[in-house]
């Protein structure tokens, strides 16, 4: 699990409540990641934070994630979904790269991954990137110009095959 | 211009920020072109504002990955700042040659846990002035051990005394009062201000600077660089030293209106507490990497501000603050772990008597968490094993959840679009000037 462990700030996902206890049957194993070049975090700790509440089991790997580190975590214990977040304008670059080690990994091959946040240096990362992200082998793609829903609709719908 | 101060060499970026009579400001700036950088320093030099020039790092730099910087270089990636090392000192010389010099120095910013080959290209390039520290360059941004940084940086110290040559005064800021940007109360990040000036200090380096990021409540952080200056003159004497204002570093609000009452309160904060020298933001900053001409807007904006600003009164006593009180227990706890601040540091941690709120570093002990109390101040929901208890009262009821964490997050940007911080105290609108920005 992650060092985010404050007990203020999120729930541990051993104890769960609520909506996510009576769902726990249909929890995803979900992987949360900043890219290699990118030191931001509090993208990474919301995602955490709603992931959770949303009722899913979340590794934060935290920022500046090595792609090699990222194939080492995931590969030892196939996620139900990878979430990649960026924001410092270098996402799609990395971003890129990180999906073809992914889909080259045959343990990974199939699993989803999506990538948002600001992902160019332009303020046009939807337009620009979405795509050649999802060409490049992105399942979705969440640039930050789109709400939190969408990413929501997206969750149900894994959620519910999962279930199937 | 400005004129050497207290013995301090000419070329030095401490004597001249102290020397300079008015606010400097500083814009953050990088860019992967040579060329670019060039007219960007050009631009920030000319600009109607006593400046400093920025050479800020790009992001592949800064973890190291240099095949990365150029592989980005050769395949005409646009990068987030200047590829200084991959540039190497005789192309950084060349794009400095002319601008850079005594009345206008340029400051290295980049955010490394290991600077050493960022150092070593600073100093080969001419340049003397940068900043950082072992914690507030290591525990924000990434992965590498913070015993690691503490090395890294004693290294690096060692490297900007050795590597600068005759005649210039090596400067190094803390990023210390930065940590993560936002929602950390203002008496850790000047205690660890504090801490990582004296880290400095300890290896070497005679002038630095203690920097405070502007957070959520005004007079909040006033207290905070009231307390800053009076711990400083407390802790570092002998050492040429100043204060430098961020710009608030968290969420920027979108709108124009919004972005500029936010820069003019910080400008207010660093005139009225008699700061130095003002790190400026755009009104472009929540939308893309501002451009030149947006940076110089910006500097010229808040030098006309801090010209129209009363400065505040010069040696208002700290001691009574809450801010004071809680940045003192901390540093005098860290202080007491032993003399060799490097390994203070790295036994404070591990036993959380410094604790980061929402940092994922795994040396942070991340059992503190902060809120936005019912006064719109940052503060406790939980101080984990921070030494704190006699002097704050921790709220674990205030707790963020996800959204709660969004909007605190986005506290500021939202209550400045809404237009509701846009009228000076006197219930006075501020002038418009309609100016290039």
């Amino acid at each position: 699990m992650t060092g985010l462990g404050s007990p203020g700030v999120v729930p541990r996902d051993d104890a769960p409540r609520g909506v996510a206890a009576r769902e726990a049957a249909g929890r995803l194993d979900v992987v949360v990641t900043g890219t290699s070049s990118d030191a931001h975090t509090w993208n990474l700790i919301y995602l955490e934070l709603l992931l959770t509440e949303w009722g899913n089991r979340v590794t934060n790997l935290g920022p500046c994630v090595p792609d090699a580190l990222l194939l080492e975590r995931c590969t030892a214990r196939v996620p139900d979904l990878i979430v990649v977040s960026s924001v410092n304008g270098h996402g799609a670059n990395d971003g890129l790269r990180l999906i073809a080690a992914i889909r080259e990994s045959a343990e990974l091959a199939s699993t989803p991954v999506v990538i948002g946040g600001k992902l160019g240096t332009l303020g046009d990362g939807s337009a620009a990137w979405g795509p050649r992200l999802r060409e490049a082998g992105y399942d979705a793609v969440f640039d930050d110009s789109v709400g939190v829903l969408e990413f929501h609709g997206f969750l149900e719908k894994l959620r519910a095959e999962a279930r199937c | 211009m400005a004129q050497s101060t207290r013995g301090l060499a000419p070329t030095s970026f401490g004597g001249f920020v102290r020397a300079a009579g008015e606010l400097v400001v500083q814009p953050r700036m990088g860019f992967s072109s040579p060329e670019r950088m060039r007219r960007g320093l050009d631009a920030t030099r000319a600009a109607d504002a006593t400046t400093v020039g920025t050479l800020t790092i790009d992001s592949y730099t800064r973890v190291g990955d240099l095949p990365a910087a150029r592989r980005a270089l050769d395949e005409g990636v646009d990068l987030n700042g200047f590829p200084l090392v991959t540039h190497g000192p005789r192309r950084t010389r060349e794009m400095l040659d002319g601008v850079h010099g005594p009345d206008f120095p340029v400051q290295v910013r980049h955010g490394s846990a290991a600077p050493q080959d960022i150092v070593r290209a600073l100093t080969a390039a001419g340049l003397h002035a940068t900043e950082g520290g072992p914690v507030s360059y290591c525990l924000p941004y990434g992965r590498t051990p913070l015993k690691e940084s503490v090395r890294n940086w004693a290294e690096s110290c060692r490297l900007l005394t050795d590597g600068v040559g005759d005649g210039a005064e090596p400067h190094l800021e803390s990023f210390g009062g930065c940590m993560l940007g936002q929602l950390c109360p203002p008496g850790l990040l000047v205690a660890l201000s504090l801490l990582e000036g004296m880290f400095f200090a300890q290896h070497g380096v005679r002038s630095v600077s203690l920097s405070y990021a502007q957070q959520i409540d005004p007079e909040q952080d006033a207290e905070a660089v009231r307390a800053l200056r009076a711990l400083a003159a407390e802790l570092l004497p002998g050492v040429d030293r100043h204060i430098v204002i961020y710009t608030y570093m968290g969420v920027h609000p979108a709108t124009r209106s919004g972005a500029r009452a936010l820069q003019e309160a910080a400008v207010r904060l660093a005139v009225r507490t008699g700061a130095e020298r003002l790190i400026v933001k755009t009104t472009a900053e929540a939308h893309r990497i501002p451009t030149i001409a947006q940076n110089v807007a910006a500097l010229e904006d808040c030098a006309v501000t801090a010209r129209h600003t009363e400065p505040g009164a010069a040696a208002r006593d700290d001691g009574g603050s809450e801010v004071y009180a809680e940045s003192r227990a901390l540093i005098d706890a860290v202080l007491n772990l032993g003399s060799d601040l490097g390994d203070a540091l790295l036994t404070a941690f591990r036993r959380g008597w410094l604790d980061v709120p929402y940092c994922l570093h795994p040396d942070n002990a991340s059992r503190s968490a902060s809120f936005i109390d019912e006064r719109g101040r940052l503060a406790w929901s939980s101080i984990g094993s921070m030494p704190l208890g006699h002097v704050a009262t921790a709220r674990p009821a205030a707790a963020l959840t996800s959204g709660g964490l969004l909007e605190a997050l986005h506290h500021m940007a939202a209550r400045l679009d809404l237009g509701e911080l846009t009228r000076a105290p006197s219930g006075e609108p501020y002038p418009i000037r309609d100016g290039a920005m």
